[in-house]
């Protein structure tokens, strides 16, 4: 049987210098895609492989020869000629201070791998002083735009605030948010069209939140979770995970993930079974499977309960 | 799409307001009766959802009705546009006049910005918060709520207050200067709610307008606008020549006083010609980033994609910057010629009027402008009847400077939030609706009917070889006559500064910021300074919006730098992270330091922070949020190491590094 072979419209192939070194690229590619392909590391938070860039957090920024500001890698497609620079003074100076800015307002530790780019960097959250106090919930979701106290500077504003637990299924701890808009892109037109969740609010106080921050059963969510997929911090996280973390015995560590199918429709999705302790604590789904990009349903993602009752109920 | 809205009903007043901008309802399905019809198939789709830049409009009505949002007004105004109520509360929450819990029907904004603190805002914001509470939604049975604003555009009568008072229509309301006695008025003269002569439709209903022309009872009337411009009717005037000379409302004035003669022209002169005579003058961009208008125009033009739109960026929003009000407060026919021919020299069809929220009068004379163009022939689907279609469609922004840069204010209109895009692609490509599109600031725009009445050659004379033509510079601050100038480019910081008379009696210069919140500092030693593109930059200045803020020895700079930081945290859209949280930092630290911190540890932590911002910010606000600090650290020597206290550092001391063609303000803020 003979199958076709669906090629990709023919792209003309450039020539670009990242850090000094040719790379040949078919135009289009982003500087990011084309650092990867030369094994230079470039730190993303933002950056989604399921997801259109959004280039808001600026820790994947380079320095682009003969560019006023530095650009971001994931967005930034290569030109012919183009010379990049991914770990100038400038570069590093920024990527620190985003981490540092970042460190000292946002709960990071949850976020892969930051620790490790923190050291690269040499950035230090602490030197903006002691952390304010978290705010009570509910306050920054009162907060009206174009308006702050401004205090007197003794304290380092945060974002910190108690975790959202509404449902039975997921919690949202925005203490850990950075604003990387996936959540908002997987709930919207990206790929869910629930449009349950936007970014409310403007400047240091911009939130992620239902309208009128209603909890979650009164939103339009559907719980399909493909925003705690697409989560790089922790902040969105299965309840199970959550309770787990806070009772300190999350170890994943000791976790096996299984990529299996789904048992509920005929669509067979993947499903990778993240099992601790021989129950399953968290489902994701792989970003490469052609068909969902990582993405699921209520069923695939939080209907896994049934296979764990063991003659308890 | 399947909305899911909360089971909240709009009463009948905000689905009036709603439904006199968006039509009778034709379904259930789009917030009507709902009949059997409806069961058996479904309305709204794409039809419905391509009106979503009208969400920031109903909103607007809603907001202007009754003074606030509520949960059923949001669920009303989403049916009507089919739009999700998470979206349309993440629009409505991201513009500060817009307000999502119950307040007073009167709004009071205070201006607390640099020049109207300088003029002594602090004791009017004590005493309206002794008459009305703290600032916010509003107290209990307060007859108005109140808010400290950033910059009104009414610099040259600081201090400056607002009010707005909801109805049908809705009223405002200006105290500049304001007075504690006109204070007290706008927060409390005259019946707060509906009834009294409130509902008396306008003089000229035929013309409906958004806002009732004359003040709520108990305020007194505004001066014209030609009260703005000290040396109004002087023959010298290009820009400004109508201003106080015309009635701003009468299209008959304005044609007998020149209007329509560079349309007629442009109309002769076709499409390529019109480019060919901006380009030829030499025109660039006033809004900030000075770039050539002709390249613009010609780039926009010469897009394949259709349709292409034209923008007129009116978010005039730069603290200390108040031209563009006047223009259009003053000779608003001007801007809609000047549109017109905007419009027509790159193929659009359709301009849209991006007008600051702050600016009732302006709006007012514009709406007016355009209907009476329109009802003449001079707008519409056969321009003086040349077979060009054109129209101009105005959208008024709701309290929010970052609409004013030059991508985020597509967002705006889009009826998304107004978030800066990344470039590329640029705008010229890609803009309003994903269409080639060509953002133009007011005074940009008017400058194009005198650039065709002389010629492009001739317009390019005036001036100097690199700033062509004459330029809108609006004076404030400590100054004998504040107001708006113009002056053909050439003349130097000092001319002008001696044009508005100078400091006052006894009172010796401390500094002078120039071009705004974006802008720099620069010393009284520095008044040789050419008030041109290329000699502001020559001196690590940037002339910006043409704001010049003279600043004398009472001038309380720390509390300044802490005011132009908090400004920038209010605006950050939020969306990139040096911005969003680097001026959070920033004014942090100049908090600190005003309570006694060592600069020694604090000016090093603000350049490490602002050049960050700088190098990695995705639009001009974030990038330029650090020079006016960064300039009185370094030109005026605040915060010196060897004496904090002590300013004047020797002349020739260690200047800024030139921000060159760093974008400040509107066209790349």
């Amino acid at each position: 049987m003979t199958v076709p072979v669906l090629l990709p419209t023919p792209r003309r192939l450039i020539d670009a210098t990242i850090d000094g070194e040719s790379v040949r690229v078919p135009e289009g590619t982003t500087v990011l895609e084309a650092c990867e392909a030369a094994g230079t590391e470039v730190p993303t938070l933002c950056y989604g492989d399921t997801l259109t860039p959004r280039n808001a957090c600026r820790v994947c920024v380079v320095e682009v020869e003969g560019a006023r500001t530095l650009a971001p890698a994931c967005s930034r497609r290569l030109e012919a000629g183009m010379s990049v620079a991914t770990d100038s003074e400038r570069v590093r100076h920024s990527r620190k201070l985003v981490l540092e800015l970042l460190g000292s307002s946002v709960d990071l530790s949850t976020t892969p791998a930051v620790a490790e780019w923190m050291e690269r960097y040499g950035a230090d959250p602490g030197r903006f002083g002691p952390r304010a106090e978290p705010a009570a919930l509910g306050v920054r979701d009162a907060r009206h735009a174009g308006a702050h106290e401004p205090g007197d500077g003794a304290a380092a504003a945060t974002v910190e605030q108690p975790a959202k637990v509404d449902n039975d299924l997921y919690v949202r701890d925005y203490s850990k948010c950075i604003m990387c808009y996936k959540c908002v892109d997987a709930c919207g037109d990206q790929w869910q069209n629930s449009f349950a969740i936007g970014v409310a609010g403007r400047g240091f106080d911009a939130r992620i939140s239902t309208e009128h921050d209603v909890a979650l059963p009164d939103s339009a969510c559907v719980y399909c979770g493909n925003c705690i997929e697409v989560c790089p911090t922790g902040a969105l996280s299965f309840t199970t995970e959550f309770d787990m973390r806070r009772d300190g015995t999350w170890n994943e560590e000791d976790q096996t993930e299984t990529t299996t199918v789904c048992t509920y429709c005929g669509v067979g999705c993947n499903v990778t079974l993240h099992v601790q302790d021989n129950r399953i604590v968290k489902v994701s789904s792989p970003h490469d499977n052609p068909v969902t990009h990582g993405n699921l349903c209520i069923k695939g993602r939080f209907g896994f309960q049934h296979v764990q009752r063991r003659g308890d109920g | 799409m399947d909305l899911r809205l909360l089971d909240e009903a709009a009463t009948a007043d905000e689905r009036d307001a709603v439904d006199s901008l968006l039509g009778t309802p034709e379904s259930g399905w789009d917030g009507g009766t709902r009949q059997d019809s409806d069961l058996r198939y479904a309305r709204g789709g794409h039809t419905a959802r391509d009106r979503r830049d009208l969400l920031l409009p109903a909103l607007h009505a809603v907001n202007d009705r009754v003074g606030w949002i509520s949960r059923g007004a949001l669920n009303h105004i989403c049916r009507r546009l089919t739009v999700p109520p998470a979206e349309a509360y993440a629009v409505a929450s991201f513009y500060a006049m817009f307000a999502l819990h119950e307040r007073p029907r009167r709004v009071v904004h205070l201006c607390t910005d640099i020049a109207c603190a300088a003029a002594g805002s602090d004791g009017l914001r004590e005493r309206l918060a002794a008459r009305l509470g703290p600032p916010g939604t509003g107290s209990g049975d307060a007859p108005a709520a109140w808010h400290e604003s950033p910059c009104l555009g009414m610099c040259e009568r600081a201090p400056a207050a607002l009010a707005l008072q909801a109805g049908a229509p809705a009223r405002f309301a200006v105290a500049a200067p304001a007075t504690p006695g006109g204070l007290d008025a706008l927060a409390e003269g005259g019946p707060g709610g509906r009834g009294a002569d409130g509902d008396r439709p306008s003089p000229a209903s035929d013309h409906p307008t958004t806002f009732h022309p004359g003040p709520p009872p108990g305020a007194s009337p505004e001066p014209g606008p030609a009260a703005a411009v000290p040396d109004a009717g002087s023959p010298d005037h290009v820009l400004l020549r109508r201003i106080g000379r015309v009635d701003p409302l009468s299209l008959d004035d304005y044609r007998s006083a020149g209007g329509y003669a560079a349309l007629r022209e442009a109309l002769r002169l076709g499409p390529a010609g019109v480019i060919r005579e901006v380009t030829d003058s030499g025109l660039v961009g006033r809004g900030g980033a000075a770039f050539p208008t002709g390249r613009k125009w010609n780039a926009t033009a010469q897009q394949p994609d259709a349709p292409h739109y034209l923008v007129c960026n009116a978010d005039e929003s730069e603290p200390g910057t108040f031209k563009d009000r006047v223009i259009m407060e003053g000779d608003p026919f001007s801007l809609v010629e000047a549109m017109t021919i905007a419009g027509y020299a790159i193929g659009a069809r359709t301009g849209y009027l991006y007008i600051r929220g702050e600016y009732p009068r302006a709006l007012l004379h514009l709406e007016n402008a355009v209907s009476l163009a329109r009802e003449r022939g001079l707008l519409g689907p056969d321009v003086m009847g040349s077979g060009f279609s054109f129209d101009i469609e105005i959208r008024r922004g709701a309290g929010a400077y970052i609409c004013g840069e030059e991508t985020a204010i597509f967002g705006s209109i889009e009826g998304q939030r107004g978030e800066p895009r990344t470039k590329p692609p640029f705008p010229v490509e890609k803009g309003l609706f994903g269409k080639p599109t060509a953002v133009n600031n007011v005074e940009t725009l008017v400058n194009v009917l005198p650039v065709l009445l002389m010629g492009g050659p001739a317009y390019a004379a005036v001036g100097t070889a690199g700033s062509t033509g004459p330029k809108l510079f609006c004076l404030s601050g400590a100054v004998r006559r504040p107001g708006l100038y113009e002056l053909p480019f050439g003349a130097t910081l000092g001319d002008l500064v001696e044009a508005a008379g100078g400091p006052h009696e006894g009172r010796s210069l401390r500094a002078v910021l120039l071009g705004g919140a974006a802008g720099t500092f620069v010393r009284p030693d520095e008044l040789d300074i050419p008030l041109t593109f290329e000699g502001a930059r020559a001196a690590g200045a940037s002339l910006g919006s043409g704001v010049v803020l003279v600043l004398d020895d009472t001038a309380d700079l720390p509390a300044i730098l802490a005011r132009v930081a908090a400004f920038f945290r209010d605006e950050s859209c939020g969306q990139c992270v040096p911005c969003r949280v680097g001026t959070v930092r920033q004014e942090e630290s100049l908090l600190r330091l005003r309570s006694g911190a060592s600069p020694a540890a604090e000016v090093p932590l603000l350049r490490e922070v602002g050049r960050a911002m700088r190098d990695a910010s995705i639009c001009g606000l974030g990038q330029t949020a650090w020079n006016a600090v960064e300039s009185a650290i370094d030109r005026l020597g605040l915060y010196s190491a060897d004496d904090p206290a002590a300013p004047d550092p020797a002349p020739g001391g260690t200047a800024t590094p030139a921000p060159g063609d760093r974008a400040a303000t509107e066209e790349a803020r």
